[in-house]
C-alpha cells in the first residue's frame, strides 16, 4: 500500500520534472520501496550475519551498530581491527572468534563479555539473509 | 520542464510524511530480526533505552550522532591498542557537480572524528579534489558517500545535509576551502 502511494507519487513527480531527473527519482522510489516492502523495522544499521549460522542450526547473529558506536568509533573496528566495511565480506567463524579474531578481539572477557554468551550474539530469527537492515527510508546500498 | 527548487521541496514533504509513519524505536522482540523465542533477548538493551537519551533526529537511528559526540553525550573509544595513530583533520571541500542542486560541502572534521583516513582514502575516494566521478546515481547504489550514508550514517533522503551551500550565495572557489576562523 505504502509502496503504491510512493510509486504513484514518484510517477507524478517524474512527469512534472521531466527526463533529466527521471533516473534519479526512479532510483529513489526503488530504494524507498525496498525499504518498505521488507516488512522489517529493525534498528537502523543492524547487520545480520548468516553465512554459516542456519547451516549449523544456530540462530543468525545480529550485530547492532547503534549499540557499538556509542562505545567505539568506526575506526576501531573498520581500521584497527580490520573489519571490511561490507556486510558478509568478513569470513567470520566461531573458531576464529574463540581464537581472538573478529568479534573475539573484544568479546574475550576483557574488553567485553566472552564467547560463552552464545545467545546474546545468536539472537536472530532463523532464515534471515546476511545484510545490513533497519532503515525505514532506504533499502541501504543496493550494490551488495 | 526543468527541475526547480519547489519540486525538491515537494519531494521532501512527501518523504517526511512517509517517514513519520515509522517514528519511534521498535522493541527488539518486534523488530522483525530478533527471535522473541530466544530467552536471552531479555538481557539485550532496548534501542529506546539508550537512544532516547541522545540528541534527537528525525531519520536513521533518530540520533544526531555528531552532536552526541561533540557535546559528549557519548565518548566512544578511538582505539584499543595504545600505539594506534589517531588523525583528525579540519578541511572542508566544496563539490560543485550537483546540477541545479545546492553545492555539496564535505567536512573532513566530523568524518575523521569517527573514521580513519584509510577508510576512505583511497578505497572510496582518491585523495585529490575532483579525482572522483561522484554522482547521485552511484551514491544511491551504495558507492562513494552511499557506502555509509543510507547504511550506517544518516540516510540519503536528507538531501540538504550534503547539498548545504546555495549556489546563489557561494562566491568562493570549489574544492578545498581555506579557513578564516
Ligand atoms: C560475540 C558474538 C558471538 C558469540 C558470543 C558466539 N558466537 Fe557463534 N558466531 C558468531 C558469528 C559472527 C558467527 C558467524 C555467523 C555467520 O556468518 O553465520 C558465528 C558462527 C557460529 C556457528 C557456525 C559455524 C562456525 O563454526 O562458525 C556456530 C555453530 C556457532 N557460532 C555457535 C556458537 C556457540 C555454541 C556459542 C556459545 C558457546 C557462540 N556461537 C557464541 C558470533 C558469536
Ligand atoms: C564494534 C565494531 C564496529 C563498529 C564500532 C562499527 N562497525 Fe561497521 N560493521 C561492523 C561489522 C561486524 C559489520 C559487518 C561486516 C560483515 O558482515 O562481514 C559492519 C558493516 C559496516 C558497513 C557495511 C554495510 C553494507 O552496506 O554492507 C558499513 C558501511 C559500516 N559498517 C560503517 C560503519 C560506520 C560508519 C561506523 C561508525 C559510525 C561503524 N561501521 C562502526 C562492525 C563495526
Ligand atoms: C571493539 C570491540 C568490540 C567488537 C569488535 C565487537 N563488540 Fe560486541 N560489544 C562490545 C562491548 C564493549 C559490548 C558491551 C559489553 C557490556 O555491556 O559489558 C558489546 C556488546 C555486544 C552485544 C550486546 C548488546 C546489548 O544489547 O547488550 C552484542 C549482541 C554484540 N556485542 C555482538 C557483537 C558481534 C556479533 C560482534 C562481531 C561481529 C561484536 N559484538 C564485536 C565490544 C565489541
Ligand atoms: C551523503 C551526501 C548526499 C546526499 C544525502 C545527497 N547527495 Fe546529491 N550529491 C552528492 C555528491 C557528493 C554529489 C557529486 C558532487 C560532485 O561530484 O561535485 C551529488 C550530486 C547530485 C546531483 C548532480 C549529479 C547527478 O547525479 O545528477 C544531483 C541532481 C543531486 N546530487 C541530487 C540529490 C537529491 C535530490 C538528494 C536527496 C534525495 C541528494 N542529492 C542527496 C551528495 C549527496
Ligand atoms: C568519509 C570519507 C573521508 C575520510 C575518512 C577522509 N577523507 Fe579526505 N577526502 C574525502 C573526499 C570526499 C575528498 C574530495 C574528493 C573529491 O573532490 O573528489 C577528500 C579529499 C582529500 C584530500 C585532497 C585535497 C586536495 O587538495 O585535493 C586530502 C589531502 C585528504 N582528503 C586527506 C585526508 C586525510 C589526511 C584524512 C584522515 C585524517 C582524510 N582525508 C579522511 C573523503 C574522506
Ligand atoms: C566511510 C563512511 C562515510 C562516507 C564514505 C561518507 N560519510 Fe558522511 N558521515 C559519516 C558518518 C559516520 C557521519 C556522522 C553522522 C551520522 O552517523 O549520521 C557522517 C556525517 C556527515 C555529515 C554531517 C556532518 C555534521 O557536522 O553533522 C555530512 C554533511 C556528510 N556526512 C556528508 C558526506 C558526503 C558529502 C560524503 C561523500 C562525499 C560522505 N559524507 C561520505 C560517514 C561517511
Amino acid at each position: 500500500m505504502i509502496q503504491m502511494i510512493m510509486l504513484s507519487t514518484m510517477n507524478a513527480l517524474n512527469n512534472i520534472i521531466g527526463s533529466g531527473r527521471r533516473l534519479l527519482l526512479i532510483g529513489l522510489a526503488g530504494l524507498g520501496a525496498t525499504g518498505f516492502s521488507s516488512g522489517v523495522s529493525a534498528e537502523y544499521a543492524d547487520v545480520v550475519l548468516n553465512r554459516l549460522s542456519d547451516k549449523n542450526d544456530v540462530r543468525p547473529v545480529i550485530f547492532p551498530h547503534w549499540f557499538h558506536r556509542i562505545r567505539f568509533r568506526c575506526k576501531v573496528c573498520h581500521n584497527e581491527l580490520a573489519f571490511e566495511m561490507r556486510a558478509g565480506a568478513n569470513e567470520i567463524t566461531m573458531g576464529k572468534i574463540i581464537d581472538g579474531q573478529y568479534c573475539g578481539l573484544c568479546h574475550n572477557n576483557e574488553v567485553a563479555w566472552g564467547v560463552d554468551n552464545c545467545s546474546l550474539c545468536h539472537s536472530g530469527k532463523p532464515g534471515l539473509k546476511t545484510g545490513i537492515r533497519g532503515s525505514n527510508q532506504t533499502g541501504g546500498p543496493g550494490r551488495w | 520542464m526543468k527541475f526547480k527548487p519547489r519540486h525538491l521541496v515537494f519531494m521532501i514533504i512527501v518523504w517526511s510524511a512517509l517517514q513519520a509513519q515509522g517514528s519511534g524505536w521498535k522493541s527488539l522482540s518486534e523488530d522483525g530480526l530478533h527471535d522473541p523465542a530466544n530467552p536471552a533477548i531479555e538481557l539485550l538493551q532496548q534501542p529506546a533505552e539508550a537512544l532516547s537519551q541522545l540528541p534527537p533526529d528525525t531519520v536513521g537511528n533518530r540520533v544526531l550522532w555528531n552532536r552526541a559526540l561533540r557535546e559528549q553525550y557519548i565518548q566512544p573509544r578511538t582505539n584499543i591498542y595504545p600505539e594506534t595513530k589517531i588523525e583528525i583533520i579540519d578541511m572542508d571541500i566544496i563539490m560543485e557537480k550537483t546540477g541545479e542542486m545546492p553545492l555539496v560541502l564535505f567536512p573532513h572534521r566530523p568524518h575523521t572524528e569517527w573514521l580513519d583516513c584509510t577508510n576512505c582514502h583511497d578505497k572510496i575516494f582518491i585523495e585529490k579534489v575532483d579525482a572522483n566521478p561522484v554522482n547521485m546515481f552511484a551514491i544511491l547504489s551504495g558507492q562513494y558517500c552511499g557506502q555509509c550514508h543510507g547504511a550506517v550514517a544518516f540516510p540519503l533522503t536528507e538531501c540538504n545535509r550534503c547539498h548545504s551551500v546555495p549556489r546563489s550565495t557561494f562566491a568562493g572557489k570549489p574544492g578545498v576551502q581555506s579557513r578564516t576562523n
